[in-house]
């Protein structure tokens, strides 16, 4: 509760800063107050309060979750501030920002259905806005376009859900709806069913599931990268976690229905991602069709249905976030001293900067699960929960994705040792923090997962 | 105790790395140590007491994941194998300059933690952990280092291992999921696992795809050739020397005592692919005219006619596969050096081009010709007493692939031979008119492993004792898991 509260204040403060002239302190502003955010968090571990008439429930799923976010988030502010180009609207940047992570937020710890629609939309909205962000660029707009139109159907969708299953239910508020589907009496009713499949249906276009993912190579590709790494980590995680609130929770009661729907799209996700990632020359296309992916493999703990489940996504989702925040980083920095984001510019990388090209490393290593990095004990825990509940069938989908996966993400690697672009790379002190930051935690994490393991 | 024998490798790593100009030193100095360190074991072994020097410690307590450590008369022997390798082949590096060295010793030393961990692993998460851990130093070195086409034959090198292993995984989190309680990866959890005969079946093809591409065993060798000949010299002899033992030690520890009635239903298929392998592999080697391409194809056979003994499941067969598992890698690693000092010399690997170097060479045809014969097997030489103790095993499984398997010696002799004769008699050719004198780190390569092909050959009793009552443990714990079925 006081973290949201702090997140939406320095929000707010990030709006003020602008007609007060205080820009300069925004961004010390925001750091302090991330901290803040980040221990409030932590005091609250176990204490499991409701707000708002029961709107919002403060568990240690969330704070968890809520830790990721921020954590993630603060990585961000260390790295973004040198990449918008246009000094001017940084304050709204950030504000925008801070609004999505206050969205993210609430998507953790939603109790309601009405908190879960706001939560999304605070979130989206501000997306839309930041897809855009780099005004002259006809991609930039093009994708902001692309996201808003699809985002507002699926939108629709979303509270087309919700109305069927208040409809059917008599409630928007969780706990009523768990107990009235356990209670067995609306398992034949069709308002129900419709309802989750609708919400079901946004929910795997908000985390770019297939077949609902063509927004997101196109939008993240469009999108200035900063804004696409902030968009393949928090806003996925978030969402993520608020698919498995809602279906892990409360609809599993209905999981006879939408368990087998889920099973074939995780599935289908993990190869479409995979197999189309292989395809492409440009790799900030190659990075959104991994994070479809990834996306695919953390749903894997939604259909698990059981104890462990929260606990692999947790982890999962620190996981892919840090190495995915590395590698984003890693290809601002490339991009922006060759130009371009294809895979050739990543020629060379190896003897222009041995530093650089062991971050890569570790992050491909990682985002391809591969041991010892946490990566590989994220996808062995997914795993192993997907086959305590005999979803073998699909564990192996999932490493002949993997398999295809260590194609593309080795493909970067190997395009650092190859010859060519002897221009100097210059790269300042403070994308080093972030990504020795990440380095570290992708080791230390794979080799003692039980710092995480034994949270949820 | 056991534990600092396996992490100083990945300390020395460290060091290494940030050593710069003198990483070379630092890292034959780090071995060496290393080597001395594994014979403090080597003494303090009691052949009879079982498993020893046990380390045991939860690591991932609500996973039951521990990590536990140990060594038993198999284990030694390979641990000694690989602490004894690595500074021959750190020090056959030498005459090389490899760019960034310390990254480059830095892997090999890596790898060399990898391997030692591998072996002492008594929880599957742990083996598979460190079975990964070594495909990444040698992937980075083949990538690095390797020749021309090595972005292509690498990335395929890694790719065909990768599928074995992580089916692996799958088969090891199925079995893991099989323990009563609150599961367990331990080794001793998973032999006492009761599973039905069809579910064997496919936990053994699970198991064993990931052995067999590493071993390799045809037709899961594809891979190989390719990168061993393409691989930098160090690499190769890593590959070749050790890390293909991983493959017949998997199959020994993790599958055999695990799923004795999928082995019972699939060993005769894989006897038959073993043996198929041995014919095989001798003929397309006779026929290269690429003398590291043909050390390549040598291995495949002498690794074909290591699993058969192993399948063959009678005492003199794994006994046999133990020994030859350490005369293998000695030669290989050997033969794999004449190679690289005859290209480094000469700029070629083919055979054709070469030819006298018994005159213009005479003291580095000798070692080659000692190396040369232990790997054909002549009595008196390490490769004999594996190879006799292998067919004496194959035999009592079945004759008629005892016949076929014994072609390897004849076959062996025929193209090992027949290379010799191309490289070392004949006239002298342009390129092998001046071919340098042996320089002292390259003598201190090529003496110890002269030395132990003759030190097992003439008297193996120690490695025997040591190794016999692990054997003999190993076919008490298969043959246990089979009755109680």
């Amino acid at each position: 509760m006081n973290t949201l509260l702090i997140i939406a204040g320095i929000g707010i403060f990030g709006l003020f800063s602008e007609i007060f002239r205080i820009k300069k302190t925004l961004l010390p502003v925001v750091f302090l107050g991330l901290a803040a955010a980040l221990v409030t968090t932590i005091l609250d571990w176990n204490t499991n309060v409701t707000y708002f008439n029961n709107m919002m429930q403060v568990d240690n799923f969330s704070l968890a979750f809520t830790a990721v976010l921020i954590g993630i988030t603060f990585l961000w502010f260390i790295v973004s501030p040198g990449f918008f180009l246009d000094e001017t609207s940084k304050s709204d940047h950030f504000t925008l920002i801070l609004f999505a992570l206050t969205g993210g937020v609430l998507l953790t710890s939603f109790n309601n259905m009405i908190m879960l629609f706001l939560g999304i939309e605070i979130l989206s909205i501000s997306m839309y806005i930041l897809a855009g962000s780099n005004k002259k660029s006809l991609a930039s707009n093009e994708s902001a376009f692309k996201y808003f139109l699809m985002g507002s159907f699926a939108t629709g969708f979303l509270l087309f859900g919700i109305t069927l299953v208040y409809g059917a239910t008599g409630s928007f508020d969780l706990d009523v709806i768990t107990t009235q589907i356990s209670a067995g009496n609306l398992n034949s009713s069709i308002m129900l069913l419709m309802g989750i499949l609708l919400i079901m249906i946004a929910m795997v276009f908000k985390v770019s599931a297939a077949p609902f993912h063509f927004w997101a190579p196109d939008v993240y590709q469009g999108a200035p990268t900063v804004i696409t790494a902030f968009m393949s980590t928090v806003v996925k995680t978030a969402a993520l976690a608020a698919f498995f609130r809602l279906f892990a929770h409360t609809f599993t009661g209905m999981a006879d229905v939408w368990r087998t729907i889920l099973v074939v799209i995780s599935a289908t996700t993990i190869l479409i991602g995979n197999i189309t990632a292989v395809y492409q020359t440009n790799v900030k296309r190659m990075l959104a069709y991994s994070s479809i992916a990834h996306a695919g493999y953390m749903i894997m703990a939604i259909v698990a249905l059981n104890t462990a489940a929260s606990s692999a996504l947790l982890f999962y989702a620190i996981a892919y976030s840090i190495s995915s925040i590395a590698s984003f980083t890693i290809l601002l920095m490339v991009s922006n001293s060759t130009g371009n984001d294809s895979i050739g510019s990543f020629h060379g990388l190896a003897k222009k900067s041995p530093f650089l090209a062991v971050m890569t490393i570790i992050s491909m290593l990682s985002l391809a699960g591969i041991p010892p990095t946490a990566g590989f004990f994220a996808k062995y825990y997914i795993f192993v929960a997907a086959m305590e509940n005999y979803l073998t069938p699909l564990v192996l989908i999932a490493i002949i994705g993997s398999l295809i996966g260590v194609y593309f993400y080795f493909k970067i690697i190997i395009a650092m040792f190859r010859e060519g672009n002897e221009k100097e790379m210059q790269f300042s002190g403070t994308y080093k923090i972030v990504l020795v930051i990440a380095g570290i935690l992708a080791v230390a994490l794979g080799v003692f997962p039980g710092l995480i393991t034994g949270l949820l | 105790m056991l534990s600092l024998l396996i992490f100083f490798p990945l300390i020395a790593a460290l060091v290494t790395v940030f050593s710069g100009e003198h990483a070379k030193k630092v890292a034959l100095v780090a071995s060496v140590a290393e080597f001395a360190f594994s014979l403090c074991f080597f003494f303090r072994f009691d052949p009879a007491a079982g498993i020893q020097f046990v380390e045991n410690y939860s690591w991932i307590a609500n996973l039951g994941i521990s990590y536990h450590i140990g060594i038993d008369g198999i284990t030694l022997l390979l641990v000694m194998l690989t602490t004894f390798l690595v500074p021959l082949i750190i020090l056959s590096s030498f005459n090389h300059t490899y760019k960034s060295p310390g990254l480059f010793y830095g892997l090999i030393l890596t790898m060399q933690f990898a391997l030692v961990g591998v072996f002492c692993a008594y929880d599957g998460f742990l083996f598979y952990v460190f079975w990964e851990l070594a495909l990444i130093p040698i992937y980075l070195i083949c990538l690095m280092y390797g020749g021309k086409e090595r972005l292509r034959i690498t990335l395929k090198f890694f790719i065909y291992t990768l599928s074995g292993s992580l089916l692996m995984l799958v088969t090891l989190i199925y079995l893991w999921l099989q323990t009563p309680g609150t599961h367990s990866f331990d080794l001793q959890a998973l032999y006492a696992l009761n599973l039905s005969s069809g579910h064997e079946s496919w936990i053994f093809w699970g198991m064993f795809l990931a052995f067999a591409i590493k071993m390799p065993i045809f037709p899961f060798h594809t891979w190989q050739p390719d990168t061993y000949v393409d691989a930098p010299a160090p690499g190769t002899m890593l590959l070749s020397g050790i890390m293909l033992k991983m493959g017949v030690f998997g199959v020994m520890r993790w599958l055999l005592p695990i799923v004795p009635a999928g082995v019972a239903e699939w060993g005769n298929l894989v006897m038959i692919l073993s043996v198929i392998g041995v014919v095989y592999a001798s003929c397309i080697a006779w026929m290269q005219k690429d003398f590291k391409r043909l050390i390549a194809y040598s291995s495949i056979a002498h690794v074909g006619l290591i699993s058969a003994g192993v399948f063959s499941l009678s005492f003199q067969g794994l006994h046999g596969s133990v020994i030859q598992m350490l005369c293998h890698g000695i030669n290989v690693v050997g033969l794999f050096f004449i190679a690289d000092m005859i290209e480094q010399r000469t700029g070629t690997r083919k055979m054709d081009e070469l030819g006298g170097l018994r005159t213009s060479a005479p003291i580095f045809s000798t070692y080659f010709m000692i190396i040369m014969l232990a790997s054909v097997a002549l009595p008196l030489t390490n490769g004999f007493v594996g190879e006799f103790l292998l067919i004496n095993g194959i035999f009592q499984y079945d004759q008629t692939m005892a016949a076929f398997a014994g072609l390897t010696i004849i076959l062996g002799a025929v193209y090992m031979l027949n290379a010799y004769k191309k490289i070392s008699l004949g006239e002298v050719s342009s390129l092998t008119k001046k071919f340098a004198a042996l320089s002292i780190t390259e003598k201190a390569v090529l003496i110890p492993i002269v030395i132990m092909i003759f030190w097992i050959g003439i008297y193996p009793k120690p490695l025997l004792d040591i190794s016999g009552p692990a054997v003999e443990a190993l076919k008490l714990s298969i043959q246990t898991a089979t009755t109680l079925k």
